[in-house]
């Protein structure tokens, strides 16, 4: 199974990218596509960060994962860069854990 | 092609550097997620798109089916089509050429070559190919180090790392929140995501929300 999600992740990945150098500009010229286009990412990212940081399973489940989050919350806010933000976060968690 | 303009080698080399060090946390991660360090480095290699990887190798992590890790990263990837779309013109390539100009349309690729636009075309294309080679230079040299270092550290909820898989997805999508709307966008497909998860199997209520951003962006505001 891992080799499948990794090589078809990387094939469509690949193929998104050699189509948009390769179709005409106006096939996505369409505004309402380019809407939406823009945000996916952000609809995407941020359903992972829930999806990853809150549920287990099919649960929602609040333990240390949590714990991290709000710190990488606190560091973004504090405009840290992202590997203090991340590294941040998984020690929190890594604390919270240990102390339970 | 004449010479670089300095200013434009630093901002491609300052972003390359930034970039590549996430790697290490991408390679963490893909190992905690059951893949090994061949399979994490080959990600990097092959797939090239930091927020697709992530996407994968945390669907997987969480328990997800490998067609939702699949879907999610692919979704996520689309953006790319987008930036390919602006860059063609720009770096007018062909076969090969192609190829790799392709592999490396990313969006630091694509943000540094628009950020030099006042010091004209040349210093465009310069910023797309130095910023997308540097990237995927260090981002795959510091993906195997993250994947190796990780295999030596056990479980990985002991070091933290199952909070640090969502932090990046909250660090990604930190800078893009420019306005109150794109805001709401975020809270609302975080609302919506947790709202359809206990109805719906592990992944799916990732890819759902992609329902958010259609009713969002269909209509123009």
């Amino acid at each position: 199974m891992l080799w499948v999600v990794l090589l078809a992740t990387s094939s469509l990945c690949f193929a998104i990218k050699f189509v948009g150098h390769s179709v005409p500009e106006r096939w996505l010229a369409n505004a309402r596509l380019q809407r939406i286009n823009t945000l996916i990412p952000i609809a995407l990212l941020s359903a992972l960060v829930m999806a990853e940081g809150l549920v287990t399973k099919t649960h929602i489940v609040l333990d240390h994962r949590l714990a991290g989050l709000a710190v990488a919350l606190a560091a973004l806010f504090a405009k840290a860069p992202f590997p203090v933000v991340v590294v941040a976060a998984a020690l929190t968690s890594a604390l919270v854990y240990h102390a339970h | 092609m004449t010479r670089a303009p300095s200013a434009t080698v630093r901002d491609a080399l300052s972003v390359s550097l930034t970039v590549g060090f996430y790697g290490v946390a991408f390679g963490a991660t893909s190992v905690a997620a059951g893949f090994s360090v061949l399979q994490s480095c080959l990600f990097s290699l092959l797939t090239f798109s930091g927020a697709s990887q992530f996407a994968a190798v945390g669907v997987v992590a969480s328990g997800g089916a490998g067609i939702s890790a699949i879907a999610t990263a692919a979704l996520l990837g689309t953006r790319n089509a987008l930036y390919g779309i602006q860059m063609a013109p720009l770096v007018k390539v062909k076969g090969l050429k192609r190829v790799a100009a392709a592999q490396i349309t990313i969006d630091e690729s694509t943000g540094v070559a628009l950020a030099q636009a006042s010091r004209g075309t040349e210093a465009m294309r310069y910023g797309f190919w130095l910023t997308g080679t540097g990237v995927f230079l260090f981002w795959n040299v510091f993906t195997f180090l993250g994947a190796f270092g990780a295999k030596s550290l056990g479980d990985p909820a002991s070091w933290g790392l199952d909070a640090a898989v969502p932090a990046a997805f909250l660090g990604l999508v930190w800078p893009r929140l420019e306005t109150m709307y794109l805001r709401l966008v975020a809270a609302s497909a975080m609302a919506f995501a947790l709202l359809v998860t206990p109805w719906l199997p592990a992944g799916l209520p990732i890819i759902a929300s992609v329902f958010v951003a259609v009713a969002f962006g269909w209509r123009e505001r």
